[in-house]
């Protein structure tokens, strides 16, 4: 159980380095993304985007029909479905199944709905080595990190950084080249994958209508997980179900490009049941953790549509200048401001959905179209009045504060009379148009920049304007 | 019968910038439209909306659907502001049930409301307002009316048919500075953050003046400039395009 996210606290101290990382990372990423997008056109982009949002929201709100479809081609193909309520249940069978086959080393898939169940932990707890590899996961696991971004786990760091890290853990002559690097993990994750027990993966999609299990990869790590070891396990929000292939073809086409910039990434992976060749068992374990309850709220539901592309991520000037850490909890950025939320509930992660200028530059890029600003104002009226889902987690005070806020606006008499006295009271604090120092909270505002002067001064001018017209206009008629 | 307009002039346009409020009425009088002045208009209801304020909102909304729905029905709503407009247009309905009266009143204003730029330039047809700004000028795109309202490019025409003007590119021209409304008080240090990087870019444009149509974000980017001392002065579209040239 992880406490309260402090996003306030967090964001007073992220080291320097974090943003310059991230900021030069996601502003790549961008580029890469616009390389792939603008040859495609206005139009045909946004009808593609169009068909994403459509057939995820099909598939979301069809669950009902496609999961027991996609259970039943499974298990005609040779794996076995395992359904997990819970992040505890979930862990739980993840780990039945390593005992009972005497499981002792385990790789995994770059996979965020492990991260969400914290299951590498749970494993390690038991006794297992478990190795991430991805290369970029590799790296935070080494640091003892979280990933900072859902696609690109070390996107806060740099080659520098890494080239320490690999000199400190790996005990190697590590120079900041960023082969060499690559070099030094492949080398290291080469013993893994011949010597592993298990393989775990999350998914990308799963294909209802044949019972396929849909992996991206670009280090062909993937590969080696799925293939090597004797068993394979792969974890998969319920989410992520989708009704056939021609579904498919259209989420391709908008994921990698959102995500890496690319046409398609370098391995696009088919996993139905089992083959003559390759692991000798299949598990898919389908998380819920949550995802039902999202489902019933049908203003926030859109949330599920999310392929994690990381897009909003890339383009949010919030998490640019934060980083991933900041948010508290596995899923940053926009999608995570609404997501977290949700998953944890809102005594725990109440700040994320206000950590957020509303600027909409995530909505604007989404590849399925998500309203995040939309289910961010949502949410914020969850914290702050509550609503079906949850009793509201905000201060009486703020509840109060507003009351008496709207109350003062709402009579105008009070609002131009208000207008009146702050334009005395300021006038000794006032300097060249500006008031540098407002009294707690305003000093919130002022500690970041002067707040401008108040001089409230259009009616009384309108009262004059307006005479002289109607008097020019009289003057006129009677002309 | 000429264009009548109700003037919207939402609480932070009055509070701060009176002189962008009097630009206005003059410039709308000079393109020939009869501008009028709904006196118990305070505050749209976005501030407290956003807050998480939902019934604090839609106490405000009820008001200006009260202020607005009254006098002419034919007349625009115009405001000197994007984000304002955006709360109207696409928030109000949904505050009410359906089939209320009041939903109705709201759809019906949504669809003669108007954000400054659009109203000259899509409505009244005109670019150029005949004013003349001899300064290098640099544009940021507010969040709301750009990704809310979809205002592209109707500042920038209105800019470029200024007399005298140069327009300078600003890099990052859609990024957010960083406002944001109460997040600019909730998580003060982010929005410096974002503030900050506005600043630098509009510093490093090489332009005299930075154009925010919008009083939220221009009283960020305007204040942030002055705690660094910058010469770059921050001001609305308006305060430009009722610029005479000699006058500032």
């Amino acid at each position: 159980m992880i406490s309260r996210i402090d996003f306030r606290a967090n964001t007073q101290r992220v080291p320097p380095n974090i943003p310059v990382a991230t900021q030069k990372n996601a502003k790549t990423a961008l580029v890469h993304r616009e390389e792939v997008v603008e040859p495609l056109g206005e139009v045909y982009w946004e009808s593609l985007r169009q068909a994403a949002h459509d057939l995820r929201l099909h598939a979301i709100t069809h669950l009902d029909t496609y999961l027991p479809m996609l259970e039943e081609k499974v298990t005609k193909a040779g794996g076995v479905v395992h359904w997990a309520s819970d992040a505890a249940d979930a862990r739980r069978i993840v780990q039945e199944i390593a005992t009972a086959r005497g499981v002792r080393r385990i790789v995994k898939v770059k996979s965020m709905a492990t991260e969400e169940i914290e299951l590498n932990h749970a494993l390690q707890d038991a006794g297992l080595r478990v190795v991430e590899s991805d290369l970029g996961e590799f790296i935070v696991q080494l640091a003892g990190e979280k990933p900072s971004h859902i696609i690109a786990p070390a996107l806060h760091m740099t080659k520098e950084d890494i080239a320490a890290l690999f000199r400190e853990k790996l005990r190697v002559d590590a120079p900041p080249d960023p082969q060499v690097l690559t070099g030094i993990a492949r080398t290291r994750l080469r013993e893994e994958f011949l010597s592993a027990d298990m393989g775990i993966s999350g998914g990308n999609f799963l294909i209802a209508e044949t019972g396929t299990l849909v992996i991206l990869t670009n280090e062909g790590n993937g590969r080696m997980c799925t293939t090597l070891p004797p068993v394979h396990t792969a974890l998969v929000g319920i989410d992520k179900v989708i009704p056939d292939w021609q579904s498919l073809s259209v989420l391709l086409k908008v994921l990698a490009r959102s995500a890496t910039g690319q046409k398609m990434t370098c391995y696009v992976s088919f996993i139905t049941g089992i083959a003559e060749e390759g692991p000798r068992e299949f598990h898919l374990v389908l998380l819920d953790n949550g995802r039902t309850r999202i489902l019933q709220d049908e203003r926030a539901r859109e949330t599920l549509l999310c392929i994690r592309c990381g897009a909003c991520l890339n383009i949010c000037p919030v998490y640019n200048h934060v980083g991933g850490h900041a948010y508290g909890a596995t899923y940053p950025g926009p999608i995570g401001a609404i997501l977290s939320p949700q998953l944890l509930g809102t005594q725990i992660a109440g700040d994320l959905p206000f950590a957020s200028s509303l600027c909409g530059a995530c909505a604007e890029i989404c590849p399925v179209k998500i309203p995040i600003p939309e289910i961010l104002l949502h949410l914020r009226h969850r914290v702050v009045e509550g609503d079906e889902i949850e009793r509201a987690v905000a201060s009486p005070m703020v509840r109060a504060a507003g009351a008496l806020g709207a109350f003062a606006f709402g009579v105008p008499r009070m609002f131009t009379l208000g207008a009146r006295v702050l334009k005395v009271v300021q006038a000794p604090f006032r300097r060249d148009g500006w008031l540098p120092v407002l009294p707690p909270p305003a000093n919130r505002w002022t500690m970041v920049r002067p707040f401008p002067a108040f001089r409230a001064d259009f009616r009384a001018w309108w009262k004059e304007h307006y005479l002289n017209r109607e008097g020019a206009k009289n003057a006129k008629k009677e002309k | 019968m000429p264009i009548k307009a109700k003037l919207f002039i939402t609480c932070l346009g009055e509070q701060f910038f009176p002189s962008v409020l009097k630009g206005m009425v003059r410039l709308l009088e000079r393109l020939g439209v009869e501008c009028e002045f709904p006196e118990t208009q305070t505050c749209c209801g976005q501030p407290f909306y956003n807050s998480g304020l939902q019934s604090e909102g839609r106490h405000l909304a009820r008001r200006w659907l009260r202020t607005f729905g009254a006098g002419d029905p034919t007349a625009y709503i115009v405001a000197p502001s994007g984000s304002c407009v955006d709360f109207v247009k696409h928030h109000y309905a949904e505050l009410f049930p359906e089939d209320s009266r009041e939903r109705a009143l709201a759809q019906d204003l949504a669809a003669r409301t108007y954000e400054f730029s659009q109203f000259v330039v899509n409505v009244l047809q005109v670019t150029d307002v005949g004013a003349r700004f001899p300064h290098k000028v640099a544009y940021h795109a507010p969040c709301h009316a750009r990704r809310g309202l979809g205002v592209r490019d109707e500042p920038k025409q209105l800019l470029r048919a200024v007399h005298g003007l140069e327009l300078v590119p600003l890099e990052d021209e859609e990024v957010c500075c960083g406002f944001g409304g109460i997040f600019s008080v909730i998580y003060p240090e982010v929005s410096k953050a974002m503030m900050e990087a506005k600043v630098k870019n509009v510093q490093a444009s090489g332009a005299e003046f930075v154009v925010i149509g919008e009083p939220g974000c221009l009283m960020n980017v305007a204040g942030g400039l002055h705690k660094v001392g910058s010469p770059v002065r921050a001001v609305h579209l308006i305060e430009i395009l009722a610029s005479d040239g000699g006058a500032r």
